[in-house]
């Protein structure tokens, strides 16, 4: 579904992915893992189209399509969805609204009828259960004074209403309490079927014990440079990334 | 001539209006006040004056269904200059009759009530906007023919919101004059919806002037919303004056417009008085919008808020310029102001200037301003969940106009407002569309 070939991006002349290599195949969850810095966020904003960041060679196709030539809502509408790791406050844009507004544009792209405002709202209340989300929250604007963990845990909501086919969770477990990150791990879970697939990038094993990965890389450096299973994650919690670097 | 069609309390000031705007002359950029607006340009063409008070060939009750749903106003027309007071007869029209106002109320052309029972207008017309203070107090002081007066006796609250719809309509250039006189008795409260439209898209200027008195303990929620062609100049001044325990919530929300430089004076001259001055701008093409506002505190214990807020796009000009004065002896003052504005095009230009002056050393005063762009972040998030880049920036531009709109305490303009302003940055807005849905605009 998602195919990643040679990838590499620059930002303000820097250079921060060298040459990535990625497959993410239908039904699987991959893990992303590596230390700070070394280029994770960059390749989920690349993925999603962030506009600040200049892909200098190689290719990204989902489903077949060249998703470099497509604009940032497009990508959304094909089915990828971002949980950010720092999602932004909209002061002034209820999360009704900004809800109806992406669901709604989606619908529109694939060619159907905007969804009746009775739907709409009960569709919101029914995706609010999965991760236990406070009607008072929806009721604000986005993202508007909210809590770390609350605004993480808002992405899952979103996720969950926009029903995407490919998620990429950017440390979305970060922020959250042990008992959020029970409820945001299986509401995932939950949401999860045969034909999704979500690329899951974590510091830690915790968010893993819930979403199980299928395969785990690590990135160093702009460049993966180990790929595994499951038992990969468990040895960096152990290890730390030091032996896998290239000159160790 | 000037006279004829008008009455003594109006004419009384004529003379020494005539021998103030002569002193003055049309403001230039050089006066403080005017620097952002080119007066004298905007009078420059060759305009009619309708003084011989022949009536115009429009029946507002026809062309419009002046109604902001839900907010079951009572409606009143200014056409031109004159009020407007020719009932529409039975059966032709669906205008439900005006809902009878408390006893004592008045709501009627002021040149009729000058006439009637001047003891009611003499004292306060001209008072506030003192034709040797501003050259285009002189000019309406001289020229003014009639308008709109609003008496509310003492302690009375009239129920329900009360709209006035300024309308100008001619076949060739007109400048209109135009005066508003609002009297507030001790314990007074009204809500008041002024909309200004035109008609044409023939140059019109229309001068403005509105003298509102909010007597002791009074509560005055009186907002203007400017609809106009691009081809129409305004100069609008308004003076409040606040007396003790007061509260005056002015707004002036310019939705789209030709020209306009709109003055608020606001005089807290009674203890414990409260203003709040809230104002949004939406601008685009060659519009230009200035507000410059002026809150004077003179006694202590008084409170005042102000948010202006702009919009504009293309080429259109803002500017504001708020000067707050927190006079000696004002202790206890507490005052703040916010002017934020959005700049979605490169050649669109604000100018922004919040000053203020203290000579009080106990007082709580916050002033600052920014002008901006989007929020580059913000709309990315909103396109990464699927918002098209056109409607997450339309969006955004609604989020930051709705601040100004929610401070509006009519619930139902609030509501309509909203509503319009979305209809507006969408470009849908019909020319009239603050009055209902049904107007038919420039229709004879
Ligand atoms: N806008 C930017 N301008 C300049 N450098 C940037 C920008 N965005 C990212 N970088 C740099 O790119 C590198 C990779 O950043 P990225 O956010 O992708 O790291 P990460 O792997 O997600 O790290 P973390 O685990 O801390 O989230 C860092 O060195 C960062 O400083
Ligand atoms: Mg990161």
């Amino acid at each position: 579904m998602l195919e990643i070939r040679d990838l590499h991006v620059s930002i303000g002349g820097k250079e921060i992915l060298k040459g990535i290599d990625l497959v993410v195949k239908e039904g699987e969850v991959h893990a992303l893992m590596g230390h700070n810095g070394a280029g994770k966020s960059t390749l989920s904003n690349v993925i999603v189209g962030h506009p600040a960041y200049e892909v200098t060679q190689g290719s990204i196709t989902f489903n077949g399509h060249d998703l470099l030539a497509m604009k940032p809502e497009e990508r959304a509408h094909e089915g990828i969805f971002l949980s950010f790791q720092q999602p932004v406050e909209i002061p002034g844009v209820s999360m009704v609204n900004f809800m109806r507004a992406a669901l709604n544009a989606k619908r529109k792209y694939l060619g159907l009828e905007p969804l009746a405002a009775g739907d709409f709202l009960k569709l919101m209340r029914e995706k609010r259960k999965i991760v236990e989300l406070d009607n008072k929250l929806t009721n604000r604007s986005v993202n508007e004074g909210f809590s770390g963990g609350e605004r993480k845990r808002n992405e899952i909501f979103q996720m969950a209403m926009l029903e995407p086919t490919l998620s990429i969770l950017d440390e979305t477990d970060s922020g959250l309490d042990v008992d959020a990150l029970r409820v945001v791990g299986e509401g995932f879970n939950k949401l999860r079927t045969p034909q999704t697939s979500a690329i899951v990038i974590t510091h830690y094993q915790r968010l893993l014990d819930y979403i199980r990965p299928d395969v785990v890389h690590v990135l160093i450096d702009g460049r993966i440079v180990r790929t595994g299973g499951p038992e990969l994650a468990m040895e960096i919690e152990q290890r730390g990334f030091d032996w896998l670097k290239p000159d160790s | 001539m000037l006279d004829t069609h008008s009455a003594p309390a109006l004419n009384a000031l004529r003379t020494q209006a005539f021998e103030d705007f002569r002193r003055q002359g049309f403001p230039s950029r050089k006066v403080e006040r005017y620097r952002y607006t080119d007066v004298a340009a905007a009078f420059a063409p060759d305009y009619g004056v309708n003084l011989r008070g022949l009536s115009i060939p429009v029946n507002p009750y026809e062309a419009f269904r002046c109604d902001v749903p839900n907010l079951s106003t009572s409606l009143y027309f200014v056409a031109n200059d004159r009020f407007y007071d020719t009932m529409p007869r039975g059966g032709e029209t669906s205008i439900k009759k005006r809902p009878a106002l408390p006893e004592g109320v008045i709501i009627d052309s002021l040149a009729r009530v000058a006439l009637e029972r001047p003891e009611l207008v003499a004292p306060y017309y001209g008072r506030l906007a003192r034709s040797s203070k501003d050259a285009i107090n002189a000019l309406n002081t001289m020229l003014a023919q009639d308008g709109v007066f609003i008496y509310v006796p003492r302690h009375t609250v009239v129920p329900r919101p009360i709209q006035v719809v300024n309308i100008l309509r001619a076949d060739v250039p007109l400048m209109a004059n135009r005066r508003m006189l609002i009297v507030l008795e001790e314990g007074a409260q009204l809500q008041l919806l002024v909309c200004d439209h035109t008609m044409d898209d023939h140059d019109f200027l229309a001068t403005q002037v509105v003298e509102a008195f909010v007597g002791e303990d009074a509560h005055l929620e009186f907002h203007e919303l400017e609809e106009t062609h691009p081809t129409n100049h305004r100069f609008s001044n308004t003076y409040a004056d606040l007396s003790a325990h007061s509260v005056a919530t002015l707004g002036c929300i310019t939705l789209s417009c030709g020209l306009t430089r709109n003055r608020t004076d606001v005089t807290l001259s009674g203890e414990d008085s409260e203003v709040n001055l809230i104002g949004a701008v939406v601008a685009d093409g060659n519009q230009h919008a200035d507000n410059n506002t002026l809150i004077d505190h003179r006694v202590p214990n008084c409170r005042s808020n102000e948010l202006y807020k702009y919009v504009l796009d293309d080429s259109a000009v803002g500017a504001f310029a708020g000067r707050v004065l927190v006079r000696e002896g004002a202790q206890k003052t507490s005052s703040r102001e916010t002017n934020a504005n959005l700049c979605a095009a490169p050649t669109a230009r604000m100018y922004t200037q919040p000053m203020l002056e203290i000579y009080a050393d106990d007082v709580k005063c916050s002033h600052g301003s920014t002008v901006g762009q989007l929020n580059d972040a913000a709309l990315f998030y909103m396109r990464q969940r699927g918002v098209p880049e056109d409607e997450a920036r339309l969006l955004l531009k609604f989020a930051f106009v709705g601040e100004v709109i929610d401070g509006i305490r009519l619930d139902a303009l609030r509501d309509r407002l909203h509503y319009l302003v979305e209809k507006r940055f969408r470009g849908e807005l019909g020319r009239c569309a603050g009055c209902g849905e049904n107007v038919k605009c420039g229709e004879r």
